[in-house]
């Protein structure tokens, strides 16, 4: 396990979640995230050999439903709070995705 | 006749009992915690909204409701995490990604409230998204402990717990993800209560960290904590995670406290790290409840010591994956266009639009977490945390075979001072050592006064529960409540 960051390293996991660093939070995560999971490999300490994960708890029944239509939220508060909604055309807008 | 301070402080039985039988009206009770919110709140900063309408509206609503008599929470003023949906008021999670955002829905603990004849006032100040042991990582600006206004008050419903310690309100609604109820009603000297997961709706909850997130009461009292959680827990069709567990009347429950009941400790996590003023409150708190007729029972938690990383490495990831919503499109905040151009890309528009949204600490976890979930790395990190869950969960279940609730400090330390830990993450993170595994394990927990430290400030009692053993907790922590006065102390203001 990297002990470490490398400003490579930063910069490949903040492309993955879509945040753009300035230099000096490049360098700050290096380190803090670097510090941070030197610190979260104790659990490769532990033995867990055979132990099912846990992803969540304390469900003890089916989540599911009756798959029939039911009234949701209407189009014009959907887009009340949109940055750049054109409510006439019922659109979101987002900047050009293809060059 | 009651004094000032005695109204300042009045709990939520209290009042709804002189609302139900019309000895008060609701509208002069919401507009003496309008009051205290205008005269306190400009130092202490609980709020970040103040609904001085639609408080209103709805105090008057209440005071001419035909069957207000029945009402469980008649005329109460309640304070709302600024996490948590209002139809028509902003709601921010304390982040500039929301600053704007006007949620076109109710939460269901809103209805909820609402329906129960509950009051409305504001929306608390907390950390961003409800990320941080301090509520300092709040866009605007941090909260600050009434027992000492250069400390913080905990965190992350810091606005909540701040709320109801200095009288502004009898009941404050926060969410709990590793300890972001217990610990700052511990560090402001209230009743904070995180129930079971699934006890309670999250429909119209901000998400952080779906498999952990809890929303419960803070309270000056664990009666006024049994009230508010029999209205606002049970199924929701909205929340498939909620669970359709019956909800008894807690607070009835509360009076069969006559039972024995067997408190588990857990002696070795208490050597390294506690304040010793906080462990000797923690003890003589143990004691108290010996005296009352419980049996004392060493248990061994051998996985507890590894809940900090595991939480934040299971924290981080389910965040980095709940916050890529917000992406300046559908709601929220979006970034103008680099250097004066007219358009740009859309990744470049996401990218500087979670840029300039979030903060630091929000930041730092979104990064940690798509870190831990990425190729490579998710077997390491993300797949051996949920194992070890899975073997801190089993350390509970052992223990609650022979006793009925585990004791231990809410918070290792009491207030610190504001600005303190900001810029060393895991510091911060470390403090949350004692409330992260019952989130982890699923379980119910309450931070209740304990004591005092020689500086004045407040110390927690917390006390974890079997899964939706609500009863037993509330009523372990009533009865230790009933045999102190420490809950009976509140800040100068």
């Amino acid at each position: 396990m990297p002990a470490g960051f490398t400003r490579a390293q930063v910069e490949a996991v903040a492309a993955l979640a879509n945040l753009e660093l300035d230099e000096h939070e490049i360098d700050l995560f290096a380190r803090q995230l670097g510090d941070i999971l030197a610190y979260a490999n104790q659990v490769q300490q532990i033995d867990t050999t055979g132990v099912p994960p846990t992803a969540s708890v304390g469900l003890r029944h089916g989540a599911d439903r009756a798959d029939t239509p039911r009234p949701s939220l209407n189009r014009d508060d959907a887009l009340a709070n949109a940055p750049d909604g054109n409510p006439t055309a019922g659109l979101f807008r987002v900047p050009r995705v293809i060059g | 006749m009651t004094t000032p301070e005695q109204q300042r402080f009045a709990t939520v039985r209290t009042i709804r009992d002189a609302v139900r039988s019309g000895a008060q009206r609701a509208t002069e009770i919401c507009e003496s915690a309008l009051t205290r919110i205008a005269a306190d709140d400009g130092d202490l900063h609980a709020f970040n909204t103040v609904m001085r309408d639609r408080a209103m509206a709805r105090a008057e609503a209440i005071d001419r409701h035909p069957g207000r008599a029945a009402l469980p929470l008649a005329g109460v003023p309640v304070a709302l995490k600024d996490n948590m949906c209002t139809r028509g008021v902003r709601t921010t999670a304390s982040s500039k990604i929301l600053e704007h955002f006007i949620p076109p829905f109710d939460a269901t603990v809103v209805e909820r409230l609402e329906a129960a004849g509950a009051v409305i006032v504001g929306k608390a100040n907390c950390d961003e998204f409800a990320m941080g042991s301090s509520t300092e990582n709040s866009a605007f600006g941090p909260t600050r402990n009434p027992w000492a206004h250069d400390r913080i008050p905990g965190g992350s419903s810091g606005g909540s717990a701040v709320a109801v310690a200095s009288g502004m309100v009898p009941l404050a609604l926060g969410s709990d993800t590793g300890g972001s109820i217990r610990q700052p009603g511990a560090l402001c000297g209230v009743v904070g209560l995180k129930p079971t997961y699934g006890r309670v709706s999250r429909y119209g909850l901000l998400a952080f960290a779906s498999s952990l997130d809890q929303i419960g009461p803070l309270t000056r009292t664990v009666d006024d904590a049994a009230l508010a959680l029999s209205v606002i827990a049970g199924a929701d069709p909205m929340d498939a995670t909620s669970a359709p567990e019956p909800v008894p009347d807690f607070a009835a429950g509360l009076s069969a406290e006559g039972r024995a009941l067997r408190i588990g400790v857990p002696r070795a996590l208490l050597t390294e790290g506690v304040d010793p003023e906080v462990a000797a409150a923690f003890l003589a708190a143990v004691e108290v409840m010996r005296a009352a007729g419980a049996a004392i029972v060493d248990v061994e938690l051998p996985h507890a010591g590894a809940a900090i990383p595991v939480y934040y490495l299971v924290a981080t990831a389910e965040a980095s994956s709940n916050l890529a919503r917000y992406d300046g499109v559908k709601y929220g905040f979006r970034a103008d266009p680099a250097g004066g151009a007219m358009q740009d890309d859309l990744r470049a528009m996401y990218g500087r639009t979670r840029a300039q949204g979030f903060g630091a600490e929000v930041k730092r976890r979104i990064m940690l977490g798509t870190y831990v979930l990425s190729a490579g790395y998710y077997d390491a990190y993300y797949l051996k945390a949920q194992q070890v869950r899975t073997l801190i969960r089993r350390d509970y279940e052992q223990a609650f075979t022979h006793v009925d609730v585990v004791a231990m400090p809410t918070s290792p330390t009491p207030a610190f001072k504001l600005g303190e830990r900001v810029d060393d993450p895991l510091q911060m993170y470390l403090a949350d050592i004692f409330t992260v595994s019952a989130p982890l394990a699923g379980l119910p927990a309450i931070s209740v006064p304990c004591g005092f430290t020689s500086q004045n400030l407040p110390i927690g009692l917390q006390l974890t529960g079997r899964l939706f053993d609500e009863t037993t907790l509330l009523g372990a922590a009533h009865a230790y409540e009933r045999q102190t006065e420490w809950w009976m102390r509140h800040p100068n203001t």
